[in-house]
């Protein structure tokens, strides 16, 4: 492996799978031993910046608007979640939503009044940093207009702290694609940056056939996992499936986030593409968040990102949880 | 006494007109099957077909457009409504297929789906 860097351990899962959004902490060098910060002088020297360590939140499918029996409290789990983060001990760099920010509507005026509950929710988060990609409830039935006037880009990349992290919208084109033009800047971005810098793509639908007959696909994902295959350290996190998912193929991993909506079955479980049943006891249950710890492998001088799965549940202050709390009015006075 | 000859083919012409929308007729290219799609369902949701016999698809939309997509299947047109969209193939392998709706049409689109069962 170039420069010591071991392509398969950037990224390790690790601990259980948990609720509300993902926590990336990315850490090249984290211990004093000589080999971790060696590593970092090399990824410096090889990317122009070194990789300082940092943390960020991967939220997916809020899904603003919706509500049924998979999930009757609405954006209570997504304002869980930002309670939640508010409260990590260690403040995250910035936030990333995956998609799906809001459930679909046939009408504009209240497709905008969703973006727009979205934006007051997420607004609660102390992290003012947030990077938004659409997904199809977002984008799907107007090619992305409404959510460009609201949101802005849903292509773009920028840089932090050494890792390059792109923004790729699967969902703008009505198909579950990424199109031709917009794989061709992804080539020209790409090519400014050596083979061992570490990127981070964020996405919405798989870029791989995870179940192509639930939509869970693109049709362009091999087009654009080429473009990236030269790159050693790439990590792919997306939304869309509502559950954690790991999946590996040619040194790059895959990572799906639960949603804050409600669950989705295990695709190689045999059952149908239905919403998993809403639990009353525990409301929160298959919703979802991610940790990712940065920690020095067992490989000497190789960095590596740890991620810890975190699980949203409601506590109320006084202990108890469960969906009638949420329901029952408050006996504080004052 | 023998019934003539086009007394059996009016009477099979009659039953062919009562058999309801989804027709399948056997036509030189093979089976014809009209195939109707709206929000958020394909009519008819599931159809039979043979390993080895060519059939057309005439896709039709009620309301706006959808996609028709099976890979194994070699399948992926798009259907616009106020048109008639033909798809033809000949399934090769038995098994069980299902084509879905790929072109975002709503907040049901994601079960869209025909099943194809090959045998």
């Amino acid at each position: 492996m170039s420069q010591g860097i071991d392509r398969r351990n950037f990224l390790r899962i690790a601990g259980a799978s948990l609720g509300a959004g993902a926590l990336y902490r990315v850490a090249a060098a984290l211990g004093p031993e000589p080999a971790s910060r060696d590593t970092a002088r090399r990824l410096a020297k090889a990317n122009g910046e070194a990789v300082k360590p940092f943390s960020f939140v991967q939220l997916s499918d809020a899904h603003v608007g919706f509500h049924g029996p998979p999930n009757p409290t609405g954006t209570r789990a997504f304002e869980r979640a930002v309670e939640l983060i508010n409260r990590l001990p260690e403040p995250p760099d910035f936030i990333l939503f995956t998609g799906d920010l809001t459930h679909d509507s046939e009408q504009q005026d209240e497709r905008r009044a969703r973006m727009r509950e979205f934006q007051r929710i997420a607004g609660g988060l102390r992290v003012k940093e947030r990077h938004t990609i659409p997904g199809e409830h977002d984008a799907g039935i107007d090619g992305g207009a409404l959510y460009h006037e609201v949101f802005g880009d849903s292509n773009y990349a920028f840089d932090h702290r050494g890792v390059h992290f792109i923004a790729l919208d699967n969902v703008s084109r009505a198909k579950p694609e990424v199109g031709p033009e917009r794989i061709a800047s992804l080539r020209d971005d790409l090519a400014r940056y050596s083979r061992t810098t570490p990127i981070v793509v964020f996405t919405h639908r798989p870029l791989f056939d995870l179940r192509p007959d639930w939509e869970w696909f693109t049709r362009d994902g091999d087009a654009v996992m080429k473009v990236l295959s030269p790159y050693e350290n790439v990590t792919v996190l997306y939304g869309h499936i509502h559950r954690e998912d790991v999946h590996e193929v040619a040194g790059c991993r895959h990572l799906a986030a639960r949603s804050l909506i409600f669950g989705f079955p295990d695709p190689g479980g045999g059952g149908d593409k239905k919403p998993l049943p809403f639990d009353a006891e525990h409301p929160f249950r298959n919703l979802g968040a991610r940790v990712v710890r940065a920690g020095p492998s067992a490989s000497p001088g190789a960095a590596t990102l740890r991620i810890d799965e975190v699980e949203l549940t409601l506590q109320e202050r006084s202990g108890t949880e469960g969906f009638q709390q949420i329901l029952r009015p408050s006996t504080l006075e004052g | 006494m023998r019934t003539p000859c086009w007394s059996w083919l009016g009477a099979l012409a009659a039953a062919a007109l009562l058999a309801g929308a989804a027709v399948a007729a056997t036509a030189p290219e093979g089976r014809v099957i009209d195939v109707k799609a709206k929000r958020f369902e394909f009519n008819p949701p599931e159809l039979q077909l043979t390993a080895g016999q060519p059939v057309t698809l005439r896709l039709t939309s009620a309301d706006v457009t959808h996609g028709f997509y099976q890979k194994d299947l070699g399948i992926d047109t798009e259907i616009s409504p106020g048109r008639t969209t033909e798809v033809k193939f000949t399934p090769v392998k038995a098994g069980r297929y299902t084509i879905i709706c790929d072109h975002f049409c709503g907040s049901g689109h994601g079960n869209m789906h025909l099943v194809v069962v090959v045998q």
